[in-house]
């Protein structure tokens, strides 16, 4: 076993859905898209994210460019103009996820 | 017919770079210039202006924009497609005229696109079964169309096909589908049927990488960001679309910035939801069946995609008033930076408190330590300086004014070394919400003009 941290094997985009954000992950290479295809579940996703995510995980396979799309709901306070947050529009939450250190 | 065409992205969102269309129409071939103005509040805040003088209401700065670029597009005759007019197109289109006579620019052809601006049939429409409720929350309208300020339909690319057809070498339009400003010319020249959905959906797709303008050529990437070439001239993207669905997304040579399967993969993956129905106006595209390769440097080659058939609803845009905001910044620095924002924040909702002001919300953020990733950010043990945010909303604009008033009184007031309140008192925004909403497609039709310079 050995950990390796998530932005050593990925990239990725976030932006808003009204008070989603979507976090896309994309992996480098085929063996990195098995690590996240593996480890990124909607379970370790939401857990990563807790305080600031305060909805549902959904999770995309998006095998052909080995990216995985989550919709992380409830997540924006509100959203929009509506939103009090600094980063109302997500921009910064796909470097959050690649924050993670997974064991493989 | 044509085999090929090159689109240019021109401009991603209003307040882009404003050197970019010139650059686009003069440092190389292109065939097409689009661009894109509208985000989801653009045009509520377009409306606005609007309301206060008749004449406005559309991206400004697309005026100065074609000033530079219309004796080129002239000479080259190239096209543009913008959705620039906003929530006043005939307006936008009014100043192009006297841009074009000034320059002696005589006989080209304006396509106008309007008729998405519903706000004064709401009544009628809903009457006629639009329904309208919020597709997102379930929310219904009868709750906010007392509140409304805009209520915009999205076209898609079949009116700017209709003007393209009839000669218009630019193409002004209300509230058109982002995607859809490179499709249509797609759809135009190569005469695709409106029941291919393959094809279609490939235009959409191209249409999703040129959208957002510097995103797909190197700007905002976060794979090895370091290894991207002279962002400070960036060059934009470039579709060169060929007419059996495939496309290459390219840029001007000499430009900085770059194109590779990394960054226009991460412009794929922006803003999506379920990835294998991308749904617009004209049809339905499969974000899982696109396939990249690198051709060579600066080019990308997108093929295989697949497209499913179109629904009958198209997505309603509406925004209303929903109370105010404000925020306050204050930087604090070392000794004890981060401790001595805390106190402030503390101190300053103890006065609001003793104020009796009323808010629905009061978030406090510290930058410079997590306001970005929030628990997920590193400990650090000293910081030399942090930025307090405090930001509150209110039905009430009265509370939020007042909150404006207790920022700057924290400075003789409160832990000391403190600064960064240069900017004045922070005043009272409204709150324009956004309510996506969908209605059946055969209760509305862009209306479509031609004005000739």
């Amino acid at each position: 076993m050995s950990k390796i941290k998530l932005i050593d094997i990925a990239h990725g985009r976030s932006g808003d859905k009204g008070d989603a954000a979507n976090v896309g992950i994309i992996a480098y290479d085929d063996k990195g898209y098995e690590i996240i295809m593996k480890h990124l579940t909607t379970e370790r996703v939401k857990k990563h994210f807790e305080g600031i995510c305060l909805g549902e995980v959904e999770r995309f396979e998006m095998p052909n460019i080995r990216a995985l799309n989550f919709l992380l709901h409830n997540t924006l306070g509100g959203g929009g103009t509506v939103s009090l947050k600094h980063d109302a529009q997500g921009k910064t939450l796909a470097a959050a996820l690649l924050r993670m250190e997974i064991e493989v | 017919m044509k085999d090929k065409i090159r689109i240019a992205s021109g401009s991603g969102f209003w307040g882009d770079l404003q050197s970019i269309p010139y650059q686009q129409v003069t440092k190389g071939p292109v065939d097409y210039l689009m661009m894109d103005f509208l985000a989801e509040v653009t045009m509520s805040i377009m409306q606005k202006q609007k309301k206060r003088n008749p004449a406005a209401g559309y991206a400004k700065d697309l005026i100065q924009i074609m000033k530079e670029i219309l004796p080129s597009i002239a000479e080259k005759n190239i096209k543009v497609v913008t959705n620039g007019g906003g929530a006043n197109p005939m307006g936008c289109v009014e100043e192009i005229v006297k841009c074009a006579h000034k320059l002696g620019i005589k006989g080209m052809k304006i396509g106008v696109v309007t008729g998405d601006d519903i706000l004064d049939s709401l009544d009628d429409l809903l009457k006629r079964g639009a329904g309208l409720d919020n597709m997102e929350s379930g929310q219904k309208i009868s709750d906010v169309k007392e509140k409304l300020i805009s209520a915009n339909v999205y076209f898609g690319a079949r009116p700017i096909v209709e003007v393209l057809k009839k000669g218009a070498q630019i193409v002004i339009t209300g509230r058109t589908t982002d995607t859809s400003l490179t499709y249509a010319p797609m759809i135009h020249e190569f005469k695709w049927s409106w029941d291919d959905w393959d094809k279609l959906a490939a235009g959409v797709i191209a249409g999703h990488i040129l959208e957002c303008g510097g995103q797909s050529s190197g700007g905002n990437f976060l794979g090895d960001w370091k290894s991207v070439p002279d962002l400070a001239h960036i060059g934009f993207p470039i579709a060169e679309a060929y007419l059996n669905g495939e496309f290459v997304i390219t840029k001007h040579q000499n430009t900085g910035g770059m194109v590779s399967v990394e960054t226009v993969s991460e412009q794929l993956m922006y803003e999506i939801g379920d990835p294998t129905s991308y749904i617009t106006p004209e049809c339905i595209a499969d974000f899982t069946s696109i396939k990249l390769e690198q051709l060579e440097k600066d080019r990308v080659r997108v093929y295989g995609i697949k497209g499913k058939p179109a629904t009958d609803l198209f997505k309603v845009s509406m925004a209303y008033n929903d109370g105010y905001t404000a925020i306050g910044n204050l930087t604090y620095s070392w000794p004890d930076a981060l401790e001595k924002a805390k106190k402030a924040d503390e101190i300053l909702r103890t006065r609001l408190s003793d104020l009796g002001l009323k808010f629905e919300e009061i978030k406090t953020e510290f930058l410079g330590v997590n306001a970005c990733h929030g628990p997920l950010a590193a400990k650090q043990n000293e910081i030399n300086e942090v930025v307090l945010r405090i930001g509150v909303r209110s039905n009430h604009h009265h509370d939020v004014e007042a909150f404006g008033k207790e920022i700057a009184p924290l400075i003789l007031t409160g832990p000391p070394s403190v600064t960064g309140f240069a900017g004045g008192r922070p005043k009272a925004n409204e709150v324009i919400a956004y309510w996506p909403a969908l209605m059946p497609k055969k209760l509305v039709h862009p209306k479509v003009e031609i004005i000739t310079t």
